[in-house]
């Protein structure tokens, strides 16, 4: 059967083409939104373009719809060739695109009419949240059914990472989307008060460590290895630190909620697994950085492996700084601050679009029949922009948010505050123009990946790589 | 939920989680070290091959690594045993969130309660006219009443201007202090006192209303509204619409709208009333600093 000879690169293609698309898309909101808080103007009073809604679409398109469609193209793609077998189920796998397309389709349209639950990153109401957990699902049949037919006696360390976001995705998702629906378009959360805020950050916080670290930490034990052509470096690194990864983020949601009506004893327990997590995120990295030792030459020569191990660099930096910002004294100064938000873009522009741009500029020649990317040139210069503009937000934002911190509880010898809140506003506009302007240089090196990415596919023939026959150990 | 009103059982629940998750991380580390008969060498590749060339090397965890892993380890059974945080254990500093918040308002009313309370001795006239009770009297306005009133004091639509020497309530010192510290409501019912205006009457009333400041006005309406006025507003503003301060009924006649003066600003606070509400700060910022800012606010309409 011919069919059973291939590789299922099909749903792969569509995944890694819609990366790019939505890459743009959920970017280039962001940097409208950026531009808003310098020029506020531009929400030309409709209320469909006001910050509060398009912020929510926003995170939503760069977390779901572009990080989203990566993590389904490189996580079909590795499971397949490491488990040297075709995708379970092609039908379902067709499924799983289309139907996320019309997730993120509906959350385009749903957000900017003013639909939205409220739960941060969970916005979507719920009916579309029941068509996610569906989607999910099969994601999950599709990936476990694979895994369990495969060829290959070990099940590579990559995949791990994926089965441990699928599995518990799915379980934040329903428990933090349980709600009460009133009518079709509205409903209202399952929880009370506190606790419902602890259902949120604890699903918010495992959002960031599952779907955004773990998820991309498969991709990172695929591609890394790959294009450096070295073995990763410790199995036994990766085995502690996957476990200690799982098992301790699970309980970090609370750092989200110092000081405030949460128990004590919660917000405690939250801060102490926080800090415990730093060892195992580094892990992820040392595994990653070190994995290139004995081919460091390959930083000169080869921009994937810079976006892959810069993307890397990143990842190691803001799994310290995050572990920092959960330790109370700290989070009383940091806290409600843009601080949160350029840590937030450290992971989102240098981890996840960084390792994600780097394995897409493996996989796309790969899945066109191509040696290589049209331009390498391009590549290069994707990666400037790509550096620079991470590294003017973040920048940017650290200046600002410690900038607010310390002008809101700054105090006069009278015992009054010295600054009222409007005006550590009016200090925030160089920092929030450079952020726009960093944010503004990231999506540009975005659209010169779309070009990149157009000149490689257009003509060529998609490919469906043969599943090499020979058993391996 | 309180630490103490936890259930025995939730306690053992989550010192058993927490103790039990930490103690497998431990266990996770050593087992891992610890080399396994047939295995192969340090530092060797493994064995096993993944989609052609994909392998690991058998690497021992890296020394730094394992020691940065251990001391968190550490820092967080200590910082367990010292803060609450293993379920109803209150840890042994007997720290909480609630009392380190009534230490720190201990030490600022320690610090600085006497400059308030030396304020508060003076009355709001004099400190009216002291620049440092003043300063200190805008700082506080700056954060608590700028919101609604604007950094100027100047208002918006539906806030006072507090720097023209029109009151609402009234302008004097003890009065502005009653406002700031009870708060203030106000009233403007729906189509005249009896509810009862037609859209024609309202039409009326609002004509002589732009007559009682010299606005242009059709001279008809005005006095057919004049004698609608007596009936339905002349109770809060008065005959001659000169407004009551007692019931927080603007006066009409000095061309100053809190809800707009255009004609159909007018008309619709007329047919479909108003509600304003000044919130009240004697438990938020206490007696004495609503004294100071009583004094701020007089202070802004006496040159």
């Amino acid at each position: 059967m011919e069919q059973q000879q291939t590789y299922n690169y099909k749903v792969v293609r569509q995944f890694a083409i819609m990366t790019v698309v939505w890459g743009i898309v959920g970017m280039l909101v962001g940097v409208i939104i950026a531009a808003q808080l310098v020029w506020p103007v531009l929400n030309f009073d409709l209320p469909w373009l006001t910050f509060s809604r398009l912020r929510p679409l926003h995170t939503n398109a760069v977390i779901f719809a572009f990080g989203g469609s990566a993590l389904f193209a490189t996580s079909y793609y590795i499971v397949q060739r490491t488990c040297q077998t075709r995708l379970f189920c092609d039908g379902l796998a067709s499924f799983t695109f289309w139907g996320w397309q019309v997730v993120i389709l509906l959350a385009a349209v749903s957000l900017p009419l003013g639909l939205t639950s409220g739960k941060e990153y969970a916005e979507l109401e719920w009916p579309i949240d029941l068509l996610i957990a569906v989607v999910w699902v099969s994601y999950a049949v599709v990936f476990f059914g694979t895994v369990v037919k495969r060829r290959v006696k070990h099940i590579y360390v990559a995949n791990w990472f994926f089965a441990a976001f699928i599995i518990t995705i799915a379980v934040l998702h329903i428990v933090n989307s349980a709600a009460i629906p009133v009518t079709l378009f509205k409903s209202y959360s399952a929880y009370p008060g506190a606790m419902d805020a602890m259902v949120q950050w604890w699903y918010g916080h495992n959002a960031v460590g599952f779907f955004l670290t773990a998820a991309f930490l498969g991709m990172m034990y695929y591609f890394v290895p790959k294009q450096a052509g070295r073995p990763v470096f410790s199995y036994r690194l990766s085995v502690v630190h996957f476990w200690a990864l799982i098992s301790l983020y699970m309980w970090a949601g609370p750092h989200h909620l110092h000081y405030t009506a949460l128990p004590n004893w919660v917000q405690s327990t939250g801060m102490a697994f926080s800090l415990m997590l730093l060892a195992p995120s580094w892990g992820g990295m040392i595994n990653g950085i070190m994995t290139l030792s004995g081919a460091w030459h390959k930083l000169r020569t080869d921009p994937i492996i810079r976006f892959l191990i810069v993307a890397l660099s990143f990842y190691g930096m803001s799994t310290f700084e995050g572990p920092m910002m959960s330790i109370k004294t700290v989070n009383a100064l940091s806290h409600y601050t843009d601080w949160t938000i350029g840590h937030v873009h450290s992971g989102a522009l240098g981890w996840v679009a960084m390792i994600s741009i780097g394995s897409l500029y493996v996989l796309i020649p790969v899945l066109f029949g191509k040696d290589r990317m049209y331009s390498v040139k391009l590549i290069e210069w994707h990666f400037w922009m790509s550096t620079i503009g991470v590294v003017l937000y973040i920048v940017a934002l650290w200046i600002a948010g410690i900038t607010q911190g310390l002008m809101w509880r700054a105090v006069n010898p009278d015992g009054t505050l010295t600054y009222s809140f409007v005006e550590s506003l009016v200090q925030m506009y160089p920092y929030y123009f450079v952020r726009f302007l960093g944010g503004a240089i990231f999506l540009g090196g975005m659209f010169v990946m779309a070009y990149n990415v157009w000149k490689t596919a257009a003509g060529a023939k998609p490919v469906n790589a043969a599943i090499p026959q020979v058993a391996a150990h | 939920m309180n630490e103490h009103d936890m259930s025995l059982f939730w306690h053992l629940w989550v010192v058993v989680l927490t103790l039990g998750n930490i103690a497998g991380i431990y266990w996770l580390i050593r087992w891992t070290s610890k080399r396994r008969p047939g295995e192969v060498a340090e530092g060797a590749e493994m064995e096993h091959v993944w989609d052609g060339d994909l392998r690991d090397y058998n690497n021992p965890l890296p020394r730094w690594w394992l020691w940065m892993f251990y001391g968190t380890i550490v820092f967080a059974l200590g910082y367990l045993t010292l803060f609450p945080g293993l379920g109803r254990f209150e840890g042994w500093l007997g720290w909480t969130q609630e009392n380190q918040w009534e230490r720190e308002v201990q030490r600022a009313e320690a610090q600085y309660g006497p400059i308030y309370a030396n304020y508060a001795k003076q009355d709001v006239a004099a400190l009216a006219a002291n620049p440092e009770a003043v300063k200190t009297g805008r700082r506080l306005f700056l954060n608590y009443c700028a919101s609604c009133h604007g950094s100027d004091a100047r208002g918006a639509r539906g806030f006072p201007n507090l720097t023209d020497g029109e009151w609402q309530w009234g302008g004097e010192p003890d009065t502005i202090k009653q406002t700031v510290l009870h708060g203030r409501q106000a009233i403007m019912p729906v189509r005249g006192l009896t509810g009862t205006l037609t859209d024609a009457e309202v039409d009326e009333v609002v004509h002589h209303v732009l007559s009682l400041s010299g606005r242009d006005a059709d001279a008809g309406k005005a006095a057919a509204g004049q004698a609608l006025f007596m009936a339905q507003c002349m109770a809060c503003h008065g005959p001659e619409g000169k407004g009551n301060p007692m019931l927080g009924a603007p006066d009409l006649t000095n061309d100053i709208w809190l809800y707009g003066g255009g004609v159909e600003d007018i008309r619709k606070t007329i047919s479909q009333g108003r509600q304003g509400l000044m919130p009240n700060f004697s438990d938020f910022l206490g007696e004495e600093r609503v004294h100071l800012l009583a004094a701020y606010v007089y202070s802004l309409s006496q040159h």
